[in-house]
């Protein structure tokens, strides 16, 4: 506790950890490079110093704030050594700026406008350009490089992998992979966290706009295009809304003026998991085996158990994931029912994340050489498409998706936030278990966003034990645990990015932070709220499905076509199956 | 540094397999065993192989990004394969001004270093300049193998190689 002078102005300390902290409270905007508020300080950009009277020059995030100091943040020493700090960065830096798909949002550019840098001092040097790796769903390109270590720090704390570190010293110090593999080749998840984060151009996701072009442009295919739940919360940011507004009808409206013929919600396939998965659980309790059952819809947390925690493949539930259920939907039902044969349609999917992209190129979502989707463009892909349009996405009419898979019900849409596939699962497990009908279906102690929350709900049939974590640090938490036979649980959702899909590789970048997923979750949970029908059992055209072709959950015609498998895999993720996007 | 999931997936490196077990087994398993295991490796096999770091940072839980952070940091480790006979040629300020060079070259030509290399295909030599060895008295000096030769002419380093040859014919 205490106080200390910020410029002149008296700032009461509140237990803040940095003195970075205590100025931005104080309502100034000190420019940082290298800190994230969910990571470990690294302390290396030196954009954040401040004086601090009888010290001198400090890097504010990582100098603890004390009582009476005399903190100044606008001396012509600092904003001399700030322009210097950033001139040297642009040094060495590849200043393409025109052609980054990072230009207008990136971090180092909005700060070499914000400190007016119009020449540099330094000439730069380009004697060392380093390769490109192109190989995986992201683009690393070394050359922008400014070596902050975010996605170091991202993807061994939060992720618990490690994909990238710093490699070699001095001048020729690189953040890279190990052995400078290609992306490929790592044990990467593909959870594009590290994109998300990086304050340049130097991880960015590949694009795969030009292949969504060509389709909608080729008369011989029927493009249909399915729209996650975690999109509709987000997209709006791109265009001025505030995070968590649903802009749905908007977007809908978005993609028929791309050219869509059909756009189906990826929630109405969420509802027919819901109801799978369900009757999964049910029969995993009965016969009390391969429990916990870990729910399988994030493919980045699917490829991390193949790769790291083979033995626990069993317990994955064996659904699909709601993209893979409705690519399935469309190319073997949809496809069969208008009339048109699997190739002649082209499914497109808009999903907040980067690993939907490997999961879509899986060889088991292929059938004879027809995959269930043909694309995943991600929410700032698809941004890029509207404006590129010219589509003036605010004063859109709100139209509604298309029948007989546009129908979702507030389970189905709560499956884009950490909780809310446990909590979708709950209102059908509950009123199958008890045998009587759920008067209020919101579980509101599943949700939240500690990293790893636990829940036990007491039933007079017994007691289930729920698990929900995001971040797949915290998944390895709970698995060696389970392994250690630590804990026990009946079911485990497990989510590779934080806040779940709202806060996925793909989503849009707006220093997203732990408030704009929080935002963004709300959006949902609020669709949930106005939405009519709030179980997935309740969604009549799901239900109808069923009639028409796929008998009952759990048939032998729902796991040939809703269901899949898995398989223990080394560092190498690469697929006999299509290459993603190579370009 | 980074800690890691285990990766389940088991390495194969020939030969040194039970030599990493008992370097492994004799260091522990705590992230701070690091450098003195990549040390034992690099000692017995001259170099740091890919494999052996992998299985490293496999047996450290720590990432193979982060083990090859620290092997490609300090200039004691090497990543690729070393000769059987290191030579550092010392191009301190007092080996420099003595003629350090013309050693350096003579020994390169002597032992069939094609340009831009410095271990022969034969696998038999290292050659390469090392800042400083701190026996400036001796300049110029080169160490092979931790042995160390003082005063050197260019005679006197081919006499050595020839001597280190002749030893060859032997161990053939
Ligand atoms: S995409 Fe995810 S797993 Fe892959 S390197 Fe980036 S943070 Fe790590
Ligand atoms: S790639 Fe991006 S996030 Fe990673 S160190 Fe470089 S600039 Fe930082
Ligand atoms: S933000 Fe403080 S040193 Fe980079």
């Amino acid at each position: 506790m205490g106080w200390l002078l910020v410029n002149g102005q008296s700032i009461a300390l509140n237990g803040e950890k940095s003195l970075l902290d205590v100025v931005q409270n104080a309502g100034i905007d000190l420019p940082t490079l290298c800190y994230h508020p969910e990571l470990t300080i690294h302390g290396a950009c030196r954009l954040c110093m401040v004086e601090v009277k009888g010290r001198g020059v400090v890097a504010a995030c990582h100098t603890p704030p004390e009582s009476g100091m005399v903190v100044n943040t606008n001396t012509a020493l600092l904003r001399r050594l700030r322009k210097m700090a950033l001139e040297l960065l642009l040094s060495s830096h590849d200043r393409e700026c025109t052609s980054c798909s990072r230009s207008g949002n990136c971090t180092l550019q909005g700060l070499a406008h914000r400190f007016g840098i119009r020449d540099l001092r330094f000439s730069q040097d380009d004697t060392d350009r380093l390769p490109i790796d192109r190989s995986s769903i992201l683009v690393r390109d070394p050359n922008k490089c400014i070596l902050c270590g975010e996605c170091v720090r991202i993807c061994g704390e939060v992720q618990s992998i490690g994909v990238y570190d710093f490699a070699h010293r001095g001048a020729k110090m690189q953040v890279t992979t190990a052995f400078h593999q290609e992306l490929a080749d790592t044990n990467c998840v593909h959870c594009g966290q590290c994109a998300a984060i990086c304050p340049t151009g130097a991880l960015v996701i590949k694009p795969q706009i030009q292949e969504a072009w060509n389709a909608l442009m080729d008369e011989s295919k029927t493009v249909i295009i399915q729209v996650a739940p975690a999109v509709r919360v987000s997209i709006g940011e791109e265009f001025g809304a505030e995070p968590g507004q649903s802009t749905m009808g908007k977007l809908i409206s978005a993609l028929r003026s791309l050219g869509a013929s059909k756009v189906f919600d990826t929630g109405f396939a969420a509802d027919l998991t819901v109801l799978e998965e369900t009757e999964e659980f049910l029969g995993r309790i009965q016969k009390g085996e391969k429990l916990p059952q870990f729910t399988s819809c994030c493919p980045a947390w699917v490829k991390y158990a193949e790769q790291f925690y083979p033995e626990f493949l069993p317990h994955l539930s064996t659904c699909r994931s709601p993209q893979q259920m409705m690519g399935s939907l469309v190319k073997r039902y949809y496809a069969k029912a208008s009339g048109k044969r699997p190739e002649d349609l082209y499914m497109i999917s808009i999903m907040p994340c980067t690993a939907k992209k490997f999961e879509a190129a899986r060889d088991e979502f292929t059938t004879l050489g027809i995959p269930d989707v043909d694309l995943v463009l991600t929410t700032q892909e698809l941004a890029q498409m509207i404006r590129e349009a010219g589509i003036d996405y605010t004063s859109l009419p709100e139209t509604p998706p298309d029948r007989p898979f546009g129908f979702v019900t507030g389970a189905g849409v709560i499956f884009g936030v950490t909780g809310g596939v446990s909590e979708a699962v709950l209102r059908l497990a509950h009123e199958r278990l008890t045998d009587t009908e759920l008067k209020n279906a919101a579980f509101t102690e599943v949700r939240g966003y500690s990293g790893m929350r636990s829940w036990e709900l007491e039933l007079d049939q017994g007691t289930l034990r729920l698990g929900v974590v995001h971040g797949l640090a915290n998944a390895k938490a709970i698995l060696d645990d389970l392994r250690a036979g630590k804990v026990y649980f009946d079911l485990v959702e497990v989510m590779a990015c934080p806040g779940g899909c709202i806060g996925g590789g793909g989503q849009p970048i707006t220093n997203v932070n732990g408030q704009v997923r929080q935002e963004r979750g709300a959006g949902l949970y609020q669709d949930d709220v106005v939405t009519a029908v709030h179980k997935s059992q309740q969604n009549r055209d799901v239900l109808n499905i069923y009639a028409d072709w796929l008998d009952k959950p759990g048939s032998p015609m729902a796991h040939e076509f809703l269901h899949t498998t898995y398989r223990k895999r080394g560092a190498q993720w690469k697929t006999s199956g299509r290459a993603i996007g190579k370009a | 540094m980074t800690n890691t999931a285990t990766n389940l997936q088991m390495f194969e490196t020939g030969s040194s397999t039970n030599f990493l077990d008992a370097v492994l087994a004799k260091h522990g398993s705590e992230p701070s065993a690091l450098i003195p295991i990549l040390q034992d490796i690099q000692e017995n096999d001259r170099y740091l192989s890919q494999e052996a770091m992998d299985q490293v940072a496999h047996a450290l839980d720590l990432s193979a990004a982060t083990v090859y952070g620290v092997a490609t940091f300090y200039a004691q480790f090497s990543l690729e394969p070393k000769g059987k006979y290191v030579v550092k040629v010392c191009d301190g300020t007092a080996c420099h001004v003595r003629g350090s060079l013309p050693v350096y070259e003579a020994l390169r030509k002597r032992v069939g270093l094609a340009n831009g290399t410095f271990t022969t295909t034969n696998g038999r030599y290292t050659v390469e300049t090392v800042s400083c060895l701190g026996a400036c008295v001796l300049a110029p000096v080169i160490t092979i193998n931790d042995q160390v030769y003082g005063h050197l002419t260019v005679d006197a380093v081919n006499m050595i190689i020839d001597t280190l040859e002749r030893e060859g014919e032997h161990d053939d």
